[in-house]
């Protein structure tokens, strides 16, 4: 009935509920104890996340934030997923073009803001296209990882089974590989969220991160700036849960080390 | 020596002429099938046997049309192999069903140019001539290792191909799944009346199961004897002609049959 390693119900929510209360607890002391005026105490930004849903900038902030993610995190879906999948497929041409992934993948999405400005000017475009640098170069990498290791048996029982090389493209590797595309796919949605709070800062003036930094350039409200942040972690983590229901799948989940 | 005369021309299914395969690697050349020669007649069941790293994988892989010889043929109605073909097909020792498809998916796989009706008729049959309804919409996942077995030799006869190649496909099963196992292969061959060629390391299978038990040498592979198993199924594993030809084996193999 209670064995050692699985926990009661009320257990798994209990710890972490504590884990939370202390952690808030350990802030609430702080604030006091060093009669700080700037930082917020947790419940000035309670107050401040009630303020922030009151003035209904919060649902269009959030809106706008998520829609510059679904353009740019799509976009890099979609041009992503081929490249890598034609990268893996053809290994000498992925030998070509694999020098120059590799050069541009370790350069963060901020380091291209300048140069986004100068592409696309201060504004929606320059943010969209911050968020595609983000979340391509995991995508493709993904993608031709996961094509260059379909085990070959795979390979070899869907030639034996008549398969052109197309059909051999979509019925058998695109669905053998797709347990790592997912994987990228979910680590570059999270980059994604990363990316677009820094670039709210800097190039628009709507969004969760504009949010932020307009909370404080306007009357150092950093009780905003908390709640914003923390506006932004909840989020992340729904996108992040999203993207693990897909991954529950029966037909990806075999390729997840705990399969049953 | 009891090899065996060949078969005349005409009735051979499957003709290997000369067969040698070379692998070269690092400008470093092994090799690993030295002039084979070998004729399967239709309908007949044959076991590879040998020295585990032999190379009879390679020679099964060649004959699929997986890999092509460095020299000589092989060819099968009186055709060149030149690649995998549909109507001929292997089934692989580390378990080639597609874990993204259901059982019915896997069996379906190959259905492709059917109509629906037939394509279902035809997954419906093989699930029952393989003994997993019940798991038609389980994934590979979910059934035990005997299943999935069951499941790749139900795919590949879905197709209804001429020939099947198994590579040691009960090798790692547990000993009782194992026979239960042979003793499925052999109704299925007996209703279907396919050409197989199977290969195996366990010398008691190959007895148990061939018409012919082809007995190759280490590498570079030679053919060392031809064994004729000339028990009527189902075979009495303690006969006295059982025996014999098993411990024949055996001694060919240069394993003393004491533990």
């Amino acid at each position: 009935m209670n064995s050692l390693a699985e926990p009661r119900k009320w257990e798994r929510f209990f710890w972490p509920l504590l884990a939370s209360g202390l952690l808030l607890a350990v802030w609430y002391c702080s604030v006091v104890w060093t009669a700080t005026k700037i930082f917020p105490s947790p419940l000035q930004v309670e107050k401040g996340i009630v303020e922030l849903f009151h003035r209904n900038v919060l649902w269009s902030d959030i809106g706008s934030s998520l829609r510059r993610v679904a353009i740019g995190f799509g976009a890099a879906t979609l041009v992503g997923v081929p490249l890598g999948l034609t990268l893996g497929w053809y290994p000498a041409l992925n030998q070509v073009v694999n020098p120059v992934l590799q050069i541009l993948r370790p350069i963060s999405p901020i380091a291209w803001i300048p140069v986004a400005i100068i592409f696309f000017g201060i504004g929606d475009y320059a943010a969209t296209f911050l968020i595609f640098l983000g979340s391509f170069f995991p995508i493709v990498v993904a993608c031709v990882n996961g094509v260059s290791s379909v085990p070959s048996v795979y390979r070899r029982a869907g030639r034996n089974f008549g398969l052109r090389p197309m059909q051999l493209l979509t019925k058998v590797v695109f669905p053998a590989a797709l347990p790592q595309i997912i994987v990228g796919l979910r680590l570059a949605l999270g980059i994604a969220w990363l990316v677009v709070v820094a670039a709210e800062m800097v190039a628009v003036d709507s969004g969760l991160g504009y949010l932020v930094i307009d909370s404080r350039n306007s009357g150092k409200r950093y009780d905003l700036v908390v709640a914003a942040m923390l506006m932004i972690g909840v989020i992340g983590l729904a996108l992040d849960w999203g993207f693990r229901r897909i991954e529950a799948i029966k037909s990806i989940r075999w390729g997840f080390g705990n399969a049953s | 020596m009891s090899a065996e005369a060949r078969p005349p021309a005409d009735k051979a299914k499957l003709r290997a002429d000369h067969v040698r395969m070379v692998f070269t690697r690092d400008s470093k050349s092994t090799p690993v099938l030295e002039d084979i020669s070998l004729d399967v007649s239709a309908g007949e069941f044959v076991c590879l046997v040998g020295p585990s790293g032999c190379g009879k994988t390679t020679l099964l892989n060649t004959m699929a049309g997986f890999l092509s010889p460095t020299s000589g043929s092989i060819s099968i109605d009186g055709e060149l192999v030149r690649g995998p073909d549909a109507r001929r097909i292997f089934v692989f020792q580390e378990r080639g069903v597609f874990p993204w498809l259901t059982v019915e998916g896997n069996i379906a796989f190959g259905l492709a140019k059917l109509s629906r009706a037939q394509r279902e008729q035809r997954v419906a049959h093989y699930i029952k001539m393989v003994g997993l309804q019940g798991f038609e919409d389980a994934y590979p996942s979910e059934l035990s290792g005997g299943m999935k077995q069951r499941l790749e030799v139900a795919r590949a006869l879905a197709v209804d191909p001429d020939m099947l190649y198994l590579d040691e496909p009960f090798g790692s099963l547990d000993s009782i799944t194992r026979l239960t196992m042979r003793g499925e292969l052999l109704r299925i061959w007996e209703a279907e009346r396919k050409t197989i060629v199977l290969v195996t390391h366990d010398i008691d299978e190959a007895v148990q199961l061939a018409d012919r038990v082809v007995v190759m040498s280490a590498r570079p592979a030679t053919i060392q004897r031809i064994v004729r198993v000339d028990i009527a199924h189902p075979r009495d594993i303690s006969s006295p002609r059982y025996l014999e030809l098993r411990d024949g084996i055996f001694e060919q193999i240069g394993l003393a049959h004491k533990i």
